[in-house]
């Protein structure tokens, strides 16, 4: 501290903005709280979700030997990751093709249909969907989960586009040329320069992805199919007869889960990097 | 990423093929959190069917869906003002269930109804009532009276909820002011909007997680069904529900199969199904309302069989099945919802 | 090489860039074209359409949709007067949209900005805590948000204990509590566009601001600030939008005692059975959103210019 005075203001840290460090951790808590009451509550002994009596797993038991809630997040994950994976990757490819060129005819009318599923709430789009499914599954007697899933990934390219754009903006062409110039392939230097380059974006664009695909409850109501509930589907049917720990024993489980895959991941990430 | 997305594209197509319809299935899409698991598993076991369990959030939901078509469901549960619709709007295959064997065992006074005459379509599953719970340490008057949601005594002001539904809030303001129901009379509405407005000022919500409100002890009184009142009870056992004099709605959810049902044997299998007592009491020690079943009685829990929110009082008013409503009393209805909530 | 044969190589490669470019914006342009732009045209038929006896459309031409939002027809005398209702919902959801826009850019800037300065080997995890609070279910979030901002929730009694205020404050079902609700639910938007944006910004900048004796908030405005604003602008699109349609948080939240627009054009579809109005109303609120979005992009467009 002493040291830094001595030697001025050159030497202090560029990167630190006064209250900037506090903010952030603000934030951080106050995202965790909700999600601490949650898990306190997966282990409450009574069926309430906002009283609390006294310590039990019964709900973690009565969570696990629920078909319904089972299957219902079984199929939130899949349809989730699907939806996660088709959208990111035609996000990427729509990003890459709409960024850092000369403005070409059309680019305003991309944008525009790219962030079309954000402008129209929610509720429009699931009705008109469901008219337009309804019709092709009369036409081609094709039925099934892909329904939900095209969907589900309709409505999530706009979110994964978005932060995968803001990051391609104002990336240099320098390194590709470079590349092109070394006579890399377009593949290579994609593989090689871009794809890096352009990474922190695409997980950023996914995590907005995934977590929004996670959540939809209005089209997912009216576009699935028998055997197709998913989570909020489920939790908004209990509503009226009250929501039980249950779900929170649920979220817990899978919060759980995806904090011990990412875990996982980064341990074999750093095994990797040595 | 090449990889992913052949992945991606591998599992859509599996999970696509996998949706193929196969023997011995039935697909139900009834209300969430409505359907008794173990009654589901019974069937299944009896039958070698294999059942497929949805859930909605109202009738229009699945009106919707069933208007489009080709939903792929077999069994709905409609409201009782919602069959009358599906009805009319040939929705609704006429499987007959008065002519089942077990069909017996249906209380007579469910066979001859306004939505269904003589149960050519549907049966009774579960029914109940709309009116409003409160709690005796906080209010302790007579509860039997709408006033207590209108013209809200001091202790309860501000400490009220009521259902976020358009046709529940205005029923029970045309029952206090003694009008009839699907009210077209312009006058009238205006009355039961100034009654709304001046209401309102002591509500503090407007919301259908009724249990979660009564429990948290974010209110006193609230708007809600008799299934519900009697498990937010467990919890907090001061709470009574009231049995209004000025009256209070009366609702019916009904088993029915849907036109074009994939699985149309099955469907009628379940429909008889779901009229032996033992099962239809199955479903109402779940779900916690009345059934309508003759002799489901022996098969209930004892607290369903005493609790004062299923066993009414003699001397309480008959309840009100409301019928649904012309297209522009609908639209008036909205107009003073819109500006209730404006 | 001649003249010509170059001119001709060079509209050779300029025909293969634009193949490319096509190819590249198919997939997302085909999904969203067919599983949302289609169903929007069935949307704006339906606004021209007069509603069912029991929800959908009868096909009669009919604009009764779009006079209806703005004008009642009066019970008595079927004239029209002006009636403020719905817009007055539509303008309670703007504000509150852009409350929490500019509530999530204030908190969400320093956030991004803390994880974008950390050592990048540790970043994707920060943004990875950033999302986890959002993989529980919004209803059971929002339940857990309501026992902590209520009057004997954990902001009361903490404020109380630190001698802040003497009694609880009301917050729950307030437009307050909204607020917070909306900030919350939004701020991950708002935090990984940025975040996205700001993890590239190149600090030998920031040096040279300071290096001409910038103060950090010179710095902060004039250097980072401009190099993230593609971050900001995504964010901003990302909470505006959706928090225009939102209505679960602010029901639960707020009480249910008003309307947002969401709710208004969902129990269109509902209780109200009044297709073609709801129809007619999202398709106005979309009208909103795009001519909004028109008026920056031409603001933004002269302000590049001038820039150089």
């Amino acid at each position: 501290m002493a040291e830094a005075i001595r030697k001025g203001p050159r030497a202090r840290d560029l990167k630190a903005m006064p209250g900037f460090k506090t903010v952030a951790w603000l934030c951080i808590i106050a995202l965790y709280l909700p999600l601490a009451v949650l898990v306190i509550f997966s282990f409450n002994d009574n069926r309430s979700v906002v009283r609390w009596t006294e310590f039990s797993f019964r709900w973690y038991e009565a969570a696990l030997s629920n078909d319904g809630i089972r299957n219902a997040t079984w199929v939130s994950v899949k349809i989730a990751f699907v939806a996660t994976v088709v959208a990111t990757a035609a996000a990427t490819m729509a990003a890459l093709a709409t960024t850092r060129t000369a403005s070409f005819r059309g680019q305003g009318l991309a944008y525009g249909i790219i962030n079309q599923p954000l402008m129209i709430p929610e509720i429009v789009t699931a009705i008109a969907t469901l008219s337009l499914f309804a019709l092709i599954k009369t036409a081609t007697g094709v039925t099934g989960i892909g329904y939900l899933m095209a969907a589900h990934t309709a409505f999530c390219i706009p979110f994964a586009f978005m932060p995968i754009r803001a990051r391609l903006e104002d990336m240099t062409l320098v390194l590709e040329q470079a590349g092109a110039d070394l006579y890399a392939t377009p593949w290579q230097t994609f593989r090689h320069i871009t794809l890096p380059l352009l990474m922190p974006g695409i997980v950023a664009g996914a995590m907005l992805a995934f977590v929004v695909s996670l959540d939809d409850v209005i089209i997912t109501l009216m576009v699935a199919g028998p055997g197709e509930t998913t989570l909020p589907i489920y939790i908004l049917g209990a509503i009226r007869r009250g929501i039980t720990p249950e779900i929170n024993a649920v979220s817990t489980i899978l919060v759980g889960v995806s904090v011990l895959l990412v875990v996982l991941l980064f341990f074999v990430q750093r095994r990797m990097e040595k | 990423m090449k990889r992913n997305t052949t992945i991606a594209a591998a599992s859509v197509l599996a999970l696509t093929a996998s949706a193929a319809l196969a023997e011995g299935e039935l697909n139900i899409y009834n209300w969430g959190n409505y359907t008794n698991p173990e009654m589901i598993e019974k069937f299944e076991k009896e039958f070698d069917v294999t059942v497929n369990l949805d859930g909605y959030d109202s009738n229009e939901t699945m009106l919707a869906k069933v208007q489009a078509g080709n939903t792929g469901y077999d069994i709905v549960v409609p409201g009782d003002y919602m069959v009358k619709v599906m009805i009319e709007q040939d929705l609704l295959e006429e499987v007959k269930p008065n002519e089942m064997e077990n069909f017996g065992n249906v209380d007579p006074k469910w066979v001859d109804v306004w939505w269904d005459e003589g149960r050519n379509y549907s049966i009774p599953y579960q029914w109940g009532t709309t009116s409003f719970t409160v709690d005796t340490e906080v209010f302790d008057g007579d509860i039997d009276t709408l006033a207590l949601m209108f013209d809200a005594p001091e202790p309860l002001k501000g400490r009220i909820n009521m259902l976020n539904d358009m046709n529940d809030v205005i029923n029970a303001g045309l029952r206090y002011l003694g009008y009839g129901r699907c009210n077209g009379n312009p006058d009238e509405m205006k009355e039961v909007l100034e009654l709304l407005m001046k209401a309102k000022a002591d509500w503090r919500t407007m919301d259908y997680s009724t249990i979660e409100k009564l429990t948290s002890g974010d209110v006193d009184l609230s708007q809600t069904w008799n299934g519900a009142a009697m498990r937010a009870r467990a919890q907090r056992p001061s709470l009574k529900y009231a049995y209004p004099k000025e009256g209070f709605t009366g609702w019916m959810d009904n088993v029915a199969v849907l036109k074009g049902a994939p699985n149309l044997e099955n469907a009628k299998l379940f429909i008889n199904f779901m009229m032996e007592p033992e099962n239809a009491a199955m479903t109402s020690n779940f779900a916690r309302y009345a059934n309508g079943i003759k002799g489901s009685e022996e098969f209930m829990d004892a607290e369903m069989l005493e609790a004062p929110e299923i066993v009414m009082p003699a001397d309480a008013p008959d309840p009100d099945f409301v019928t649904p409503c012309p297209q522009e009393v609908v639209d008036l209805y909205n107009k003073v919802w819109t500006r209730l909530k404006q | 090489m001649t003249e010509t044969s170059l001119s001709a190589a060079h509209r050779e490669a300029q025909a293969r860039a634009t193949r490319t470019r096509y190819g590249l914006l198919a997939p997302a342009l085909i999904i969203i074209l067919a599983i949302s732009i289609l169903p929007l045209g069935i949307t704006v038929v339906y606004s021209f359409l007069e509603p069912g006896t029991y929800g959908g459309v009868v096909w009669n031409f009919s604009t009764d949709a779009y006079v209806q939002f703005l004008f009642e027809r009066d019970i008595f005398d079927d004239t029209l007067t002006f009636d403020p209702a719905y817009l007055s919902i539509f303008m309670r959801s703007i504000g509150l949209a852009f409350g929490a826009m500019i509530g999530t850019l204030i908190l969400g800037f320093p956030t991004a900005y803390f994880i974008a300065t950390k050592p990048r080997n540790q970043r994707n995890f920060w943004l990875f805590l950033i999302t986890l609070p959002f993989w529980t279910n919004l209803l059971i979030r929002t339940y857990a948000m309501l026992l902590i901002i209520r009057d004997e929730g954990f902001v009361n009694i903490s404020l109380m204990k630190l001698r802040l205020i003497d009694s609880p404050i009301s917050i729950l079902y307030t437009d307050t509590a909204v607020f917070i609700g909306l900030i919350y639910s939004y701020l991950p938007f708002m935090v990984l566009p940025l975040y996205a944006s700001l993890e590239k910004l190149d600090f030998r900048l920031v040096e040279a601001g300071y290096d001409l004796y910038a103060s950090r908030w010179k710095v902060l405005r004039h250097v980072i600030a401009p190099l993230a604003k593609p971050g900001i602008i995504a964010g901003c699109i990302l909470v505006f939008i959706p928090g225009l349609g939102a209505y679960i948080t602010p029901e639960l939240l707020g009480g249910g005692k008003s309307l947002m627009i969401g709710n208004m054009i969902a129990i269109q579809f509902g209780s109200s059975r009044n297709w073609p109005f709801g129809s007619a109303a999202a398709l106005i609120l979309m009208m909103l959103v795009i001519i909004v979005l028109l008026i920056y992009a031409a603001s933004a467009g002269r302000g590049r210019r001038t820039h150089g």
